[in-house]
């Protein structure tokens, strides 16, 4: 029996097992949404921006390794999709966006809502498909699926013109795909894979440098498995946390612009690196030629091979699936007892123990004005660490990074790549979805929430009970940070006036809204806020103006070249330690 | 250094724009692109010459390969490999000039195209360097125009771009 395009799409989504569309109904796409009326099988979310129905999509995948699907209208509809979209393609997130088109006969004309779609989203998706065809469409759909699930995950759009939704065609939904053109490698090279354990055995100062390809390919046993087997020590990447555990002694932290002392300066000394499912980025490692300045053989897994050799040389590549080559790894150490000289390996310890000695994160605890940090660390103790955190972007988001300890995979749902303020709070709906049971916050800013702050009805209409922690500095507080730094404390366009009474704002959308402004109501504070299980509680703590997120590594600097934290200001070396003018706010 | 890409990939709709837009958008050099469908429809094969150090080159290899419809991607330098360019140039041929353009195309193996009072219009393939020398060679003010190919290029012996 011929159906139509548009029950061909809710079908298809059935037959993938969809569990929720994140989206947003509009002129093109009106069949599909009729399609969506008549069927009970997936449930749809209405938000209130297409951006954040993207976000949300994202987050629902980040949180339960499942596939984010978003549905837009044509032209605005799909624009707005654009920096949600982009925002998956830089940290490779599965994701099917389906956006309307118009009619096809209507397509060139500059016809109403009218964007070419599969264009503009050409450099930021893994892959895109205009469908012209309605008898197309099934396997255009499964493979949109097929591409963005296998090899480096990514957002895959699919443009439906409204003529293609109306038409009829047979269903048949293809069971695999197959495509001469595009085939993801899996295993990686053994005689590579013996060349790295040769490596590690020989190695000195080893250090395991996990990033987000280890948390997107499942491997957070392997890698856990390798760190305790070989007695090494471990670093993450802002997109890595939670791949091992944030509290285990061997792992030193995050490393990066914002990375602890101990991170960087073990990835900068150390003689071995085993880079598994990290690209060695600018936010990492800033400056490779100061990097590589300090003689080190590199070892890198990675599922695609344009991330190895793209800013960092490395002596062996391997090609493959993250959890599939530490696997054959561990097998390969397990066979021959391979392990690091302990000799050595005890005075690099030594060594890694006097870098974290000096505590690079201890901050003022007997402020009068709430430090930021203590809002996290804090949260971290009243949620056990069992928590789920988005976060949206800027110096709240290298806290929520330094100071909660992610213990698990999958708990730490940020935009590292692109970097995009107003991901926290839509993304933090789809992880609620994904995960009803368990407590999502949202750590955020008071800039950063206003981005997408619509979506508070979204929440109130399908009960997700976020938990949001505002800190609350009145200042775009990463941009204050730099223009303290470098640019001679002129604070241009920075300071946030005008600030909404968030109190009453989250009360206006039917939520629970709190102010918090002495350190000493923190905790209860929070405690009662998670009391509320299935309340919506927007936290407003009005945090210190003049913090600073310590250490940091400014641009084409190099790792060891921190600016550190008041304390530990007499470690700084070089060109640091020019006398600068911390923390003149006026 | 100039290399030579050959590319592979799906005869599709857009896949065309996917590989100008990969190098527009990551800073890449394209100094001439050719493409036509192959003797088996559903795949096309690109010619790119551009230019880069070997890390650069070798990016472009891996990026092109990303792509969900290029099927496969060789760097023709890496072996032996004819490469040819078609030219057509229109010169003025009047006076003297009309026996020396004549002498420079037969030189060259150029063919005349087409013959008016005042104009011929010359074929000329070879080597890009091959159309450039000619270029160099006639009087820059009897070019009236001109318009290339741009190289395509094919590995020696038994070397073979299939799938």
């Amino acid at each position: 029996m011929e159906i139509s395009g548009a029950e061909i799409v809710t079908r298809c989504l059935q037959e993938e097992g969809v569990e929720f569309v994140f989206g947003y109904p509009g002129g093109a796409v009106l069949e599909i949404y009729d399609a969506i009326f008549k069927q009970d099988k997936f449930k749809h979310v209405l938000v209130r921006h297409e951006q954040g129905a993207v976000h949300a999509a994202d987050g629902y995948s980040r949180s339960s390794q499942k596939v984010g699907v978003a549905l837009v209208t044509s032209g605005p509809g799909a624009t707005n999709a654009i920096t949600g979209i982009a925002t998956a393609y830089l940290d490779s997130i599965p994701m099917v966006v389906i956006s309307g088109q118009v009619p096809t006969p209507a397509i060139g004309l500059d016809a109403f809502q009218e964007v070419d779609m599969v264009g503009i989203t050409r450099p930021c998706v893994k892959h895109n498909i205009l469908v012209k065809d309605v008898r197309d469409l099934a396997a255009s759909m499964k493979k949109a699926f097929h591409i963005a699930t296998t090899g480096r995950p990514g957002p895959v759009v699919i443009d439906i013109p409204k003529d293609v939704t109306i038409a009829k065609a047979e269903f048949h939904y293809p069971q695999s795909v197959s495509l001469r053109s595009y085939t993801p490698p899996s295993k990686g090279h053994p005689g590579q894979i013996k060349k790295a354990v040769n490596l590690l055995a020989d190695a000195k100062r080893p250090l395991i440098y996990i990033g987000g390809g280890a948390v997107l390919s499942n491997a957070s046993n392997q890698v856990t498995e390798l760190v305790k087997m070989l007695g090494v020590p471990a670093v993450n990447t802002l997109m890595g946390l939670g791949a091992f555990s944030g509290s285990d002694p061997q792992n030193l932290g995050m490393l990066g612009m914002h990375g602890l002392y101990e991170a960087n300066m073990a990835m900068q000394h150390a003689d071995v690196v085993i880079a598994i499912g990290a690209r060695f980025d600018d936010r990492v490692i800033s400056s490779p030629s100061h990097f590589l300045s300090s003689p080190k053989k590199i070892v890198h897994i990675d599922i695609d091979p344009s991330s190895i050799a793209k800013r960092v040389k490395v002596d062996i590549p391997i090609v493959g699936n993250v959890r599939d080559v530490l696997d054959e790894m561990l097998g390969l150490l397990r066979q021959t007892g391979a392990k690091p000289a302990a000799e050595p390996l005890a005075a690099w310890w030594k060594q890694l123990q006097e870098w974290r000695s000096h505590d690079c994160l201890k901050f003022d605890l007997d402020s009068e004005i709430i430090k930021p940090q203590f809002v996290v660390q804090k949260l971290y103790e009243v949620t056990g660490g069992e928590a789920f955190i988005t976060s949206d972007v800027g110096q709240h988001q290298m806290w929520a990074a330094q100071y909660y300890k992610f213990n698990k995979p999958r708990r730490w749902i940020n935009s590292g790549g692109l970097g995009t303020m107003g991901f926290g709070l839509p993304s933090a709906m789809g992880v609620q979805l994904a995960n009803p049971d368990a407590t999502v916050a949202c750590i955020t800013g008071e800039a950063s929430i206003q981005m997408n702050i619509q979506e508070l009805s979204t929440c109130k209409q399908y009960h997700t009970p976020v938990k949001i922690i505002n800190l609350n500095n009145r200042y775009l507080g990463m941009v204050r940070q730099w223009q303290e730094f470098f640019y001679g404390n002129r604070y241009s366009e920075s300071y946030m006036d005008a600030l909404p009474d968030f109190v009453k704002l989250a009360e206006a959308y039917g939520h629970v809204g709190m102010k918090i402004e002495r350190p000493a109501d923190v905790e209860p504070a929070l405690r009662e806020a998670m009391k509320l299980k299935e309340r919506l509680v927007f936290m407003d703590f009005i945090t210190d103006q003049k913090e600073n997120v310590f250490p940091m590594v400014q641009n084409n600097r190099g790792l060891s070249q921190m600016d550190l934290p008041p304390h530990m200001r007499h470690l700084q070396t070089g060109t640091v330690a020019k006398e600068r003018d911390y923390g003149n706010l006026s | 250094m100039r290399h030579i890409l050959s590319i592979l990939l799906e005869n599709e709709a857009g896949a065309l724009s996917r590989v100008v837009g990969l190098f527009s958008a990551r800073g890449y050099n394209i100094d001439s692109l050719t493409v036509s469908t192959t003797e088996d429809p559903t795949l096309s094969r690109m010619t790119i010459v551009t230019s880069g150090s070997d890390d650069v080159i070798e990016q472009i290899t891996k990026q092109l390969n990303k792509l969900i419809e290029v099927v496969k991607v060789i760097d023709l330098n890496e072996s032996d490999h004819v490469e040819r360019e078609l030219m057509l140039i229109k010169v003025r041929a009047t006076g003297k000039d009309r026996e020396e353009m004549k002498r420079m195309a037969d030189i060259f193996r150029g063919r005349i195209l087409d013959v008016t009072e005042k104009t011929y219009t010359i074929e000329l393939t070879g080597e890009s360097s091959k159309l450039d020398a000619f270029i160099e060679a006639v009087d820059r003010t009897l070019i009236l125009e001109t318009v290339r190919t741009g190289a395509s290029g094919i590995g020696r012996g038994e070397r073979i771009l299939k799938i």
